[in-house]
C-alpha cells in the first residue's frame, strides 16, 4: 500500500491538574486488542493518563508499548509504581505485567459507566475486530451482553477494507459519507469481501466515493442494529470504541435506532483500558483488606 | 438435438453445448461487468471453436447467480438441481455433491434416481469461498494458481482460527510477521477453508461417492486439505467448473 | 447476568444464552454436551462474583453452529440434553 488510508490518529494525554504523587492507590488497566491497545492510568480511581495505539503484527510488545508511552509524559511516574494492573482485550494473555485478566465485556461496561455516569444502561462497543452490545447497571455491572467477533460486517476492519479501497483516509471517513444529497439503498452484501466487490462495481459504474461510502456505511449501521435488537435497547445509549468517532456510522445508528447517543467527553477508545483499572483498584483494595 | 446449458457465476460464465445427450463445445470466460457483452462473446468463441451458434439451440438452459438475468435462455434451474443433475450424470454412484464457487458454496446430497434430498448453502459469507482463497493469496503475495501446490510443500500443520475472510488476512499477516513458512500459512489457509467446508455436508449427512465440483476444485491445495478432513475418497471430474452448466444443459431430457 | 454466548456472521445467529442469576455452578449442562462446550468456574464476565457460574468454552463458542449441529438434525428435533440438564432453567438457544 503506497498510502497508508487505514492509519487512523494515535494518542496520549495527562491530566495536568492531578499529581500522582499524592495519590494513595495507582492503578492501570491495559487492553490489547486485535487492532488497537489502550493504557489507561488512574490515581485514587481519577482518570491521570492514558494512550491509545496501533498494536500492529507486534503483539506480545504492544502491551508494554502502550504502558510506556502511557508513562511517558507523567513527572517520573513508572511501572514499579503502579499496585495493580488489570489486562483485558482479545491479546489480554499478552500483559506480563498484569496482576489479573479480566474479560472486555465487564470492563467495557464499567469503563462506560465511568465515562458517562451511571444513567448508561446500553453499550455499544465497535472495536477493531469484534463488536459488542452491553446491558449495564448504574454501577456498571453487566447484566446481559452479546458480542461478536466472527464477522468483519460492522467492525473497525471492515472500515479499513473500505478505506483503502476507496482510497480516503479513516479519520475522514464518517464526514465524507454525510456528503451526499440523498441517502443511497444499503450494498446488499453484508460481508465485507463481497460489499468490497459490490463498491467495486458502483464505482466503476460512476458512482463518486462520497455515495459508495454512504450505501456502505449504511448496511454496517444496519448490521450493527441487527446484533443489538438481540438484547434490546434501554437508554441512556453510549458507543464506545473506535467507530464511534465515525459521524457517518453514529448518525445513521441513531437514526435506524430512534435514540441518540450520549456525547463523548473522552476518547471513546479507552473504555476497556479504563474499565480494567477500575476493576484494578477494586482487587487492590480488595487484596489490602483482606490482609489486615 | 441441440441443448445448451449456461452456468452465470460470480466470477465466470460457462457454457456446455450438447448434441443429443454428448458434449460437443464448451466455453468459459470472465463474467464481467456487463452480461450481455460478455455472452455475446462467450458465443462467438463458441461459434469460431466449433461453428455452432446460439440460434442453433433448441433449447438453453441457465443455471447460476445470474440465472435470472440471463438473455438468450428460456428457462432456469437452481445451482443445486444443476450440481446435482451434473455429477449424478457423470458418475453414477455419486451420493455427495460439493460445489465451491467463487462467492457461494453448497453440498448437495442425492439419492439412488438423482433427486435432491438435502441441501446446505452459504452464500452470504466470503469465507468457504473461492472469494477466501483470493484474498488470501493476495495477502501472502502469491499468485493465485501456485497457492495449491505451495501448501503442499507445507511440513507442518498450523491453524487458523479466524474463519472471516478479512479477519483472516490479519491473521495472516501476523504468521508472516512470526516467521512462519510460506507454504505452512497456504496449508493453513486450505484447512481453514475445508473446515468450513466439511461442516456444511456433515449438515447433509456424508454418503459416498463424494464428488467435488466448481472452480475452486482446480485448487491441489484445498483438495487435499478436503480430502484430508472428510476421511473419504473425493472425486474431481476433469472439467469442474462446467458441472454446473452440464446438468443445466441436461434439464430437459432428466424432466 | 444475561451471556450470550456466540456469534452473527453471514449465514445467521448462533447464540447460546445462559443466564448467570439463575445458575449455581452445579455442572449438569457440562456433563451431557457432547461437544464439551460447556465448562464451570469463575466467571469470565463477572469478575467480582464468589460463586462458580457456567459458561460457553471459548474454542468451542467461535465454532458454535457445528458443535451444536450434531445435538440439531435437520428433521425431527429432540429437546436439547443441556437446556434439560439444567435444573434453573438457565439455558436457551438462539437457533
Amino acid at each position: 500500500m503506497a498510502e497508508e488510508y487505514w492509519r487512523w490518529t494515535e494518542s496520549r494525554w495527562t491530566d495536568p491538574d492531578l499529581s500522582w504523587q499524592d495519590g494513595r492507590i495507582i492503578t492501570a488497566g491495559v487492553d490489547v486488542g486485535s487492532v488497537s491497545s489502550q493504557a489507561v492510568i488512574l490515581v485514587d480511581g481519577r482518570l491521570y493518563a492514558y494512550a491509545n495505539t496501533r498494536t500492529g503484527s507486534d503483539s506480545p510488545n504492544s502491551a508494554i508499548n502502550v504502558m510506556n508511552w502511557a508513562l511517558e509524559d507523567t513527572d517520573g511516574l513508572t511501572l514499579d509504581k503502579i499496585q495493580y494492573t488489570v489486562g483485558t482485550g482479545y491479546g489480554r494473555v499478552n500483559v506480563p505485567f498484569a496482576q489479573r485478566t479480566v474479560t472486555e465485556i465487564a470492563c467495557h461496561a464499567r469503563g462506560a459507566n465511568f465515562m458517562y455516569g451511571p444513567t448508561v444502561r446500553t453499550v455499544l462497543d465497535m472495536g477493531g475486530q469484534d463488536c459488542k452490545a452491553i446491558h449495564c447497571d448504574d454501577k456498571g455491572k453487566v447484566t446481559n451482553f452479546l458480542m461478536n467477533d466472527k464477522c468483519a460486517a460492522g467492525t473497525g476492519r471492515g472500515m479499513e477494507v473500505f478505506a483503502d479501497l476507496l482510497g480516503v483516509s479513516i479519520n475522514e471517513m464518517g464526514e465524507l459519507s454525510l456528503q451526499v444529497e440523498e441517502e443511497p439503498p444499503p450494498v446488499s452484501s453484508t460481508c465485507v469481501v463481497f460489499a468490497k466487490s459490490e463498491a467495486g462495481g458502483l464505482l466503476r459504474a460512476g458512482w463518486p466515493k462520497e455515495k459508495v461510502l454512504a450505501a456502505y456505511t449504511s448496511a454496517m449501521a444496519r448490521r450493527v442494529v441487527s446484533l443489538l435488537e438481540r438484547i434490546g435497547l434501554e437508554e441512556d445509549f453510549v458507543i464506545t470504541g473506535g467507530i464511534a468517532k465515525n459521524k457517518g456510522v453514529v448518525l445513521r445508528l441513531e437514526k435506524e435506532l430512534g435514540v441518540k447517543a450520549l456525547e463523548a467527553k473522552y476518547d471513546t477508545q479507552i473504555a476497556g483500558a479504563l474499565g480494567a483499572a477500575l476493576f484494578a483498584k477494586d482487587l487492590a483494595e480488595k487484596e489490602k483488606s483482606k490482609k489486615k | 438435438m441441440l441443448t445448451a446449458g449456461i452456468d452465470i457465476g460470480a466470477k465466470t460464465i460457462k457454457i456446455i453445448i450438447l448434441d443429443h445427450g454428448r458434449i460437443t463445445a464448451k466455453n468459459l470466460i470472465v463474467a464481467g461487468y456487463d452480461l450481455r457483452e460478455s455472452l455475446k462473446k462467450a458465443w462467438a468463441d463458441i461459434e469460431a471453436q466449433s461453428g455452432l451458434k446460439v440460434d442453433d439451440m433448441e433449447k438453453i438452459i441457465a443455471t447460476g447467480a445470474g440465472r435470472k438475468e440471463a438473455p438468450y435462455a428460456s428457462e432456469a434451474i437452481t445451482d443445486i438441481s444443476a450440481a446435482a443433475k451434473g455429477a449424478k450424470a457423470l458418475n453414477n454412484s455419486v451420493r455427495t455433491v460439493i460445489d465451491v464457487g467463487a462467492e457461494e458454496a453448497r453440498a448437495v446430497k442425492v439419492d439412488q434416481s438423482g433427486r435432491v434430498v438435502d441441501f446446505a448453502i452459504n452464500e452470504k459469507c466470503a469465507a468457504g469461498t473461492g472469494a477466501f482463497t483470493e484474498a488470501m493469496a493476495r495477502a501472502l503475495e502469491v499468485p493465485l494458481e501456485e497457492l495449491g501446490p505451495l501448501s503442499l510443500q507445507s511440513t507442518q500443520a498450523v491453524s487458523m482460527s479466524a474463519q472471516c475472510a478479512v479477519f483472516a488476512e490479519s491473521e495472516l499477516v501476523t504468521m508472516v510477521h512470526n516467521k512462519t513458512s510460506k507454504p505452512d500459512i497456504a496449508r493453513a489457509i486450505h484447512d481453514a477453508i475445508a473446515d468450513r467446508i466439511v461442516s456444511m455436508v456433515r449438515r447433509v449427512g456424508l454418503e459416498e461417492k463424494v464428488m467435488l465440483i466448481g472452480g475452486v476444485a482446480r485448487n491441489i491445495g484445498f483438495v487435499t486439505s478436503l480430502k484430508r478432513e472428510l476421511e473419504t475418497e473425493v472425486i474431481v471430474p476433469e472439467d469442474c467448473e462446467y458441472v454446473g452448466a452440464y446438468g443445466a444443459a441436461l434439464a430437459p431430457a432428466g424432466k | 447476568m444475561i451471556a450470550n454466548y456466540g456469534y452473527k456472521n453471514g449465514s445467521g445467529d448462533f447464540f447460546i444464552t445462559i443466564d448467570t442469576d439463575k445458575c449455581d455452578g452445579c455442572g449438569g449442562c457440562v456433563e451431557v454436551c457432547p461437544a464439551q462446550a460447556f465448562a464451570v468456574g469463575e466467571d469470565p464476565n463477572d469478575p467480582l462474583r464468589e460463586e462458580p457460574a457456567a459458561f460457553i468454552v471459548e474454542a468451542v463458542r467461535k465454532k458454535l453452529k457445528y458443535a451444536c449441529a450434531q445435538c440439531k438434525p435437520v428433521t425431527g428435533r429432540p429437546p436439547l440434553p443441556c437446556v434439560q440438564a439444567c435444573p434453573a432453567e438457565a439455558i436457551s438457544h438462539s437457533w
